[in-house]
């Protein structure tokens, strides 16, 4: 039966599960609709941090010519000009800002380069590191989270619950630190194989047999740190999502029918559980894009987070302010791409 | 409606009747929590710390944390059988366990007034959101999008730099204004789905405000959920106060267990292989974060804030 | 039936009355859902009207418009000749007089609030004084006797009739002059069902109450209601006394329902052909056409109206009372009742 009682939105709209976006009926439909809507929001967002991102750094107290300027040689006219905009009205500088959001022309106080220059050098580092450690984390968790729920209730699933949950618990750099006193200092019986330091042997071309065998040599404990406890967050979440599903009727009958367990896995259950996990599993790429300061710094290893870390240290604001921005369009980005990845999966949420 | 009688209740029975219920509903709570193992586990845990953290001063004289009080103590000693270095000393000579002791009250009072200052502030903004429809629920919504995709440590930084100094109030804030979106999201959702229910319509037809609605409908229900997901909030929050501790970004002279951490890591302990100062204060924060996960965990199945049941 | 039915029709005092009202929804898929499209309806004071039809056909809609819960997209809600207005306030004392029973009593209580809550939610909120006395007389009206005995039980605690009588209660507490009952008994065991209809016509002669009943069960319009307002697809298609439209139903979609209810004894079933109605796409010419049986029979063409009922649109009915008549009559939208202008 069709009906529609009071308020007039259908229980799919209502989903009330943290991650199921709850959005109201509208005339959109279709994944084009869709993207095009929730591009639009993710403007919106954009527009949001750079404001506050130019308030926020506005507020900060002391002198921002010594900061803006920093340790950089500067001639007595740029100088000058600096200082111009900096003692300009607030508008003004709001204007001028808003000309130039990405503030192209802004140095790192700490490496004297233009701060953009500064990130894209230390980009292909962080997405070597996310990339393998999200490639971990999610095939890992996964694994663990449908078996567990599946026989829920087994040792399996009694023990891996307990092992996520403790690595749930676990601070991602406090478990390098153990990695890096085990495997890389050496300690006990534990040999001391790993490097702990920077992400390439010393004077090594990355474009050799020799570089990329030292890349990967380098990233396994970092790497080993982050997948660690970010599958402890996916199998928690794929596990509740099986259960979830498994309550479902269709499923009940399925099983009833006497549908082989394995073809009722595969083609019904993981499919619909996995769906708030893969929200997760985006939204922690745009999270740990920045969120990945303290590994990168237990490890020296010399990333966006470690660049983050050196500019806290040496107060670097332009830099500073290029992550700020840098990081929150990742989350941004790959917030939105989510939703349309699970819209593209599941049409209920399209409305 | 004259013909019947005029009614004799006496209002102290009415209280007493209602007092006589709550009790009863706390008893069947506490039956409920206790039948779950792990959330058990979990009160046990954070009973433990909680009765370390205010115990501390009296078995932990505070010079012993005074580093210029420590100087003739050998640096990074290992644990030994006098009760004050069971655990050794750290970097600068001081007792390993007294720090322990000491970490734990930050990490209960900072994780607990956060997550209670961004229940409240995601309270609000949830059921605002989800109760009123076009621009201003529309705002509320957008606010907690942007709040959402705001970058967790610069904007600690620069939030503290604004704010002055940073002492373990100023961090209480910090961790307070990044943490609420998730529970403004999640009561949103709640908010939403107790609207669609038929007393909301009729507490409108029966001249309900849309303030009364939110106070007398929609909070009750939303609340149950609320008290969950905030137990779960203060096991993130003292995650990432640990975080900021380790990066230094706490009060340099508030005892941490992050800070140890911090300590550790730049006086080269694991390279020295001093475990003693590296391995308790993590597992002091991991129990810590369990046993909120774990009661979080079971509070949100013994309150099973499903609608319409109860 | 109830004595006062003969002075019902004379009596013009129109407390409510729906004016050409058009409510539509922003569909889903594109559409707009013309949810209720065109009604007239006057309820005279102290009657009480069934309001039939099948699921989908706006009957909620309507009803929730009339409280002001909905905006009509055009037409108005006018309440004793005045236009409904919009604002909190107005709403609030308009709400005073015209009170609303949903269906599902279980969903229409707050788990978390006593009976004594939820009957008092509403003179409390009015400000309305001696809360206590109106909540146990309201309790009593309501048939929960006595009244003290349920004042701090919960809804869980109560049986579905028990709950349904609460809600009457919460609305009788503000002493309203009318109440809008949508599928008052539908979610109630039979043996119940009985006991709320009988309670909703001792409403009417005691207080006077004015009622509109929203129902499928023409069974129990029958047994109830004075007049009945037969809907299909967002419009009144058949309105008139209740014996007269049940006795002899003049529209087609009315002759189809009642053919189907076991007690209409002497009429053959008549199923209805073609897919339940989408208030998205509402056919051209008489909204009935595609399912109509006597299209479908060939009557409508042997009477010469075939080409009426595909293109020209009945007239909508009106809720006045004629020019020279004392009473509201028994009208159809129907080109075999009423011959379109041009046949
Ligand atoms: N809030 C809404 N948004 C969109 N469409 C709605 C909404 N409310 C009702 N509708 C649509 O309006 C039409 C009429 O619905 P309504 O609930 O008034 O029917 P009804 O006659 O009460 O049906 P039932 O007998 O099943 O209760 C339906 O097609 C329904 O889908
Ligand atoms: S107007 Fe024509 S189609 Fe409509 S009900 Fe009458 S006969 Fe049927
Ligand atoms: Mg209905």
């Amino acid at each position: 039966m069709a009906q529609q009682e009071p308020g007039g939105v259908s229980d799919a709209a209502l989903d009330p599960t943290e991650f199921g976006r709850v959005q109201r009926p509208s005339r959109v439909s279709g994944i084009g609709r869709f993207t095009a809507r929730r591009l639009l929001t993710g403007l919106g967002t954009l527009a949001f941090v750079l404001v506050f991102n130019f308030f926020l750094f506005q507020m900060l107290p002391g002198d921002p010519l010594a900061r803006y300027k920093g340790a950089r040689e500067i001639s007595a006219e740029d100088l000058a000009a600096l200082r111009q905009e900096l003692e300009s009205p607030l508008w003004e500088q709001f204007f001028n800002y808003v000309k130039d959001p990405l503030q192209l022309d802004s140095y790192s106080t700490i490496q004297g380069k233009p701060v953009w220059e500064v990130i894209a050098d230390a980009l292909p580092w962080t997405l070597i590191l996310l990339g393998t450690s999200t490639l971990l984390a999610t095939v890992i968790g996964i694994w663990i989270g449908i078996r567990a729920g599946w026989n829920r209730g087994s040792k399996f699933d009694k023990n891996s619950t307990g092992i996520t949950l403790f690595l749930y618990a676990t601070p991602e750099f406090w478990l390098g630190l153990l990695l890096i006193l085990f495997f890389s200092t050496g300690f006990w019986i534990f040999p001391g194989i790993f490097p702990s330091g920077s992400a390439i042997g010393s004077g090594l071309d990355p474009w050799t047999v020799d570089g990329v065998i030292s890349i990967a040599w380098h990233t396994v404990l970092p790497a080993a740190s982050l997948a660690a406890v970010y599958l402890a967050d996916y199998s928690l979440i794929m596990r509740a999502s099986m259960v979830d599903e498994l309550g479902q009727d269709y499923l009940m009958t399925a099983r009833a029918k006497g549908l082989m367990d394995r073809a009722i896995r595969r083609g019904h259950a993981v499919p619909n559980a996995s769906l708030p996990t893969i929200t997760l599993i985006f939204l922690n790429i745009g999270f740990i894009i920045g969120g990945a300061i303290t590994v990168e710094t237990v490890f020296s290893y010399p990333g966006l987070g470690l660049l983050t870390w050196n500019a806290i240290q040496a107060d670097d604001l332009p830099l500073l302010q290029a992550l700020f921005l840098f990081f929150s369009v990742s989350v941004i980005v790959f917030n939105m791409i989510a939703d349309i990845v699970i819209a593209a999966i599941d049409p209920r949420i399209r409305l | 409606m004259t013909t019947d009688t005029a009614p004799t209740v006496a209002i102290p029975s009415v209280r007493a009747i209602r007092w006589k219920r709550r009790q009863v509903a706390t008893a069947r709570f506490i039956r409920a929590f206790s039948r779950y193992r792990s959330g058990l586990f979990g009160v046990g845990i954070l009973l433990f710390f909680v009765a370390v953290a205010v115990s501390a001063p009296y078995v932990f004289p505070e010079y012993l944390l005074d580093p210029n009080a420590n100087l003739s103590n050998s640096v990074y000693a290992p644990p030994s059988a006098e009760f004050y270095y069971w655990m050794g000393t750290d970097d600068l000579g001081r007792s390993v366990l007294a720090e322990l002791a000491w970490g734990a009250r930050p990490s209960l009072v900072v994780g607990i007034l956060a997550s209670i200052m961004a229940m409240i502030i995601g309270t609000l903004v949830g059921i605002a959101s989800g109760h009123f429809r076009g621009f201003f629920g529309g705002s509320m919504e957008r606010l907690t999008d942007w709040f959402l995709v705001l970058p967790f440590v610069p904007t600690v930084i620069v939030l503290q730099a604004v704010l002055g100094e940073t002492t373990i109030w100023i961090t209480v804030i910090v961790l307070g204004i990044t943490s609420w979106p998730g529970t403004a999201r999640l009561v949103r959702a709640q908010t939403l789905s107790v609207e669609a229910r038929p007393y909301i319509e009729r507490a409108k037809v029966l001249g309900n405000s849309d303030w009364a609605q939110m106070v007398r409908h929609i909070l009750p229900n939303v609340m149950p959920l609320v008290i969950a997901n905030t137990t779960l909030t203060v096991a993130i929050v003292i995650l990432s106060m640990t975080t900021l501790a380790f990066l230094g970004l706490l009060d340099p002279n508030l005892i941490s267990w992050g800070g140890m951490l911090d300590s550790a890591d730049a006086t080269g302990a694991a390279l020295q292989g001093a475990w003693w100062f590296l391995i308790p204060p993590g597992l002091c924060v991991i129990a810590v974060v369990l046993a909120f996960t774990l009661i979080g965990r079971t509070l949100e199945v013994v309150l099973n804030p499903r609608l319409g049941s109860n | 039936m109830s004595s006062s039915v003969e002075d019902v029709h004379t009596q013009t005092e129109i407390v409510i009355e729906v004016d050409d009202l058009h409510v539509t929804f922003e569909g889903r898929e594109g559409g707009t859902a013309r949810a209720v499209d065109g009604v007239n309806i006057a309820m005279r004071k102290g009657e009480i009207i069934a309001m039939v039809g099948e699921s989908g056909c706006g009957k909620t809609t309507l009803a929730r418009t009339i409280l002001g819960l909905e905006k009509p997209a055009s037409g108005t809600v006018l309440s004793h000749g005045e236009p409904l207005q919009y604002s909190g306030r107005a709403l609030k004392t308009y709400r005073k007089n015209v009170q609303l029973v949903l269906q599902d009593p279980t969903g229409s209580l707050n788990p978390r609030h006593s009976v004594y809550e939820a009957v008092a939610e509403g003179p409390r909120t009015h400000g309305m004084d001696d809360e206590t006395g109106r909540v146990s007389r309201a309790l009593a009206m309501a048939g929960l006797r006595p009244p003290e005995r349920f004042f701090l039980r919960y809804p869980h605690e109560l049986s579905g009739g028990q709950r349904q009588r609460v809600v009457i209660a919460g609305a009788l507490a503000l002493d309203p002059d009318v109440i809008i009952a949508d599928e008052p008994v539908s979610s109630l065991d039979a043996s119940v069902r009985g006991e709320i209809l009988a309670l909703m016509l001792k409403l009417r002669d005691e207080l006077g109450l004015t009622l509109l009943v929203v129902t499928h069960d023409l069974g129990l319009a029958w047994n109830i209601a004075d007049r009945i307002v037969v809907m299909y697809l967002g419009r009144v298609v058949e309105q008139g006394p209740t014996e007269e439209v049940l006795n002899n139903p003049q529209h087609p979609y009315t002759r189809a329902l009642l053919s189907v209810v076991p007690e209409m004894h002497g009429t053959e079933q008549i199923v209805l052909s073609g897919e339940t109605p989408d208030p998205t796409k509402i056919p051209s010419g008489c909204r009935f056409h595609p399912r109509c049986q006597e299209v479908r029979d060939g009557v409508a063409e042997k009477a010469g109206v075939l080409a009426a009922c595909q293109s020209v649109s009945p007239v909508i009915l009106s809720a006045q009372i004629p020019v020279g008549e004392t009473e509201l009559g028994h009208d159809a939208a129907c080109h075999l009742v009423t011959p379109p202008p041009t046949a």
